[in-house]
């Protein structure tokens, strides 16, 4: 790999870059190639070790037809960053849906570049960040549509939830498109618990812990709704939810 | 004997029953504003009272005040709850306690199953009350009960929190949550407003069948008289300007009626 990236590389922008310093140089990506009509699903929990860090770099190619849905659970470590590198042919599709959880001192970042290289291919990605006390989540999103790929069928959607103050949520959406006949849907939005829902939960009895867990619950639920590793998705994201409402 | 009727109905007796609560010189400011200026209240258990008062007057902002909302600070004066200073309590405490509050306007709250938040809640309220909780079959048939007297189902019961309800099946839904929680003390807020003639009629049996005991109390907050022609209330106050301006009995609300606020707040 190459250099040390800094400050100045937009897709490093909102690293933890002594914790990147650690781990570099990086292995290789790892490669995933779907062939023609194959269909694939994967799920990662990125559940590095408290005060550990970890770089996750996958290289994503689908064929013609291809169908590969990819459920993503960031969570663990100091630093935390998964890279999805995807290129879709003729009539692809890319699902992703990802879901960031931090707390405490947590860096966690999720960077996909999405490049709908032919026509007819489509990719939908959606993002939910809880984060909580002085964490950080990131999401860069790059769709690159080439030219010729047209009916391109795009869609990137990122809402985070800041428990307090202190957390901070970086989106960066971002578009390059070289066809005109495309669809490109994107939205970031950035929030916190409603203090009116929060109060009517707590009015019924519900400790304030577990009023905001069951928000939050809600507000990530739908993301890993229907996948092959729904419970175990879910199982760990509550966990960690409670962790960090207490 | 001559008791012909099923029931009967002892008013309070002050002095034989205990206060279920008092509160005296409230004083409360919401966004730096005073709202109650000096309320004093006296509920005893087995009473049900009315507060009738224009808009504006702060009769929400008692129920919130009484509830603990985050912003609805309390600058002076005391509130004791079935023996407990209520404003030492964090607001799920009040309600473990026995208090419970209708809200004028329910908040919808989307991804939220309605039915799993209650038994959350319910079994919150016993563990704080060091009882045991409650199982999944039994609470089932206790909503279910619950639901079926308000004439709401349980596929709505299973609804994210008032997502998608009519105003009148919010209403009903704070009916059928009081039920389950079975409090000591409902505040309920403007419970009839947005109710047709029908609805009316089924929330106010709910308010008697679930409240109207003993050993319980209501504080209904209502702007019109209707209301109080399904729940007859034991003592009628009027706030005006964040305070308790005259008290009265049952028909006190009938001469506000009748009369306006203007004049009986003057
Ligand atoms: N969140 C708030 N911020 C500022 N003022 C408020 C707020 N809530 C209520 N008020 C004011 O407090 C007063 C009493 O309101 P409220 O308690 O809602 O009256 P009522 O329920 O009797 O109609 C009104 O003047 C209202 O404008
Ligand atoms: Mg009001």
């Amino acid at each position: 790999m190459s250099a040390l990236p800094t400050r100045r590389d937009e897709a490093w922008r909102y690293a933890d870059l002594q914790a990147v310093a650690k781990l570099w140089p990086l292995a290789a990506p790892e490669q995933l190639v779907l062939a023609e009509g194959e269909a694939a699903t994967r799920h990662l929990v990125l559940d590095t070790d408290a005060g550990a860090a970890d770089i996750r770099q996958i290289t994503i190619n689908l064929a013609k037809g291809a169908k590969f849905s990819f459920q993503l659970l960031v969570m663990g470590g100091h630093y935390g960053r998964v890279e999805l590198d995807v290129t879709l042919h003729e009539g692809a599709d890319f699902d992703l849906g990802a879901v960031i959880l931090g707390n405490g001192d947590q860096t966690l970042e999720i960077i996909t570049t999405v490049t709908h290289a032919e026509p007819n291919a489509t990719s939908n990605q959606v993002i939910r960040a809880v984060l909580a006390e002085r964490s950080t989540g990131t999401y860069l999103g790059k769709v690159a549509v080439a030219r010729g790929a047209q009916k391109t069928d795009s869609a990137q959607s990122f809402k985070a939830m800041l428990i307090d103050r202190t957390a901070t949520a970086n989106a960066k959406p971002e578009l390059e498109i070289f066809a005109d006949d495309v669809k490109c849907a994107h939205g970031a939005a950035i929030g916190e618990l409603d203090a009116m829902s929060l109060f009517y939960l707590e009015s019924r009895g519900l400790t304030p812990a577990d009023a905001k867990r069951l928000m939050l619950q809600a507000f990530v639920a739908g993301v890993f709704d229907g996948a092959a590793a729904e419970d175990v998705l879910q199982a760990a994201a509550l966990q960690k939810l409670g962790e960090m409402v207490r | 004997m001559f008791i012909t009727a099923g029931i009967i109905w002892m008013p309070a007796c002050p002095g034989m029953l205990p206060d279920m609560l008092k509160i005296e010189n409230l004083h409360a400011t919401v966004a730096d504003k005073e709202i109650l200026k000096g309320l004093s209240l006296e509920i005893n258990a087995g009473e049900i009272h009315a507060i009738m008062g224009p808009n504006g007057a702060g009769k929400s902002t008692l129920t919130y005040t009484l509830g603990g909302r985050p912003g609805y600070e309390v600058t002076s004066g005391t509130a004791t709850f079935d023996g407990r200073d209520l404003f030492d309590m964090a607001p799920n405490e009040r309600a473990a306690a026995g208090l419970f509050l209708g809200f004028q306007y329910p908040v919808e709250i989307p991804g939220v199953s309605n039915v799993q938040f209650l038994r959350e809640a319910l079994n919150a309220q016993r563990k704080w009350r060091g009882e045991e909780p409650l199982s999944g079959g039994d609470f089932l048939k206790r909503a279910r009960t619950q639901a079926d007297a308000m004439g709401m189902h349980m596929d709505m019961m299973k609804r994210p929190v008032n997502v998608g309800f009519s105003g009148g099946e919010k209403k009903r839904n704070e009916m059928v949550q009081m039920g389950i929680l079975d409090p000591k003390l409902a505040i309920l807020d403007e419970t009839d407003s947005g109710l047709d003639i029908d609805a009316l009629r089924v929330v106010g049996d709910g308010i008697n069948r679930i409240m109207r005991k003993p050993d319980k109390a209501v504080l209904l907050i209502t702007h019109y008289q209707r209301l109080l022609d399904y729940v007859q209330p034991d003592f009628v106050h009027v706030l005006a300007a964040g305070r308790i301006v005259k008290s009265g009995g049952p028909e006190l609300a009938l001469e506000l009626e009748r009369e306006g606020y203007a004049e009986i707040a003057a």
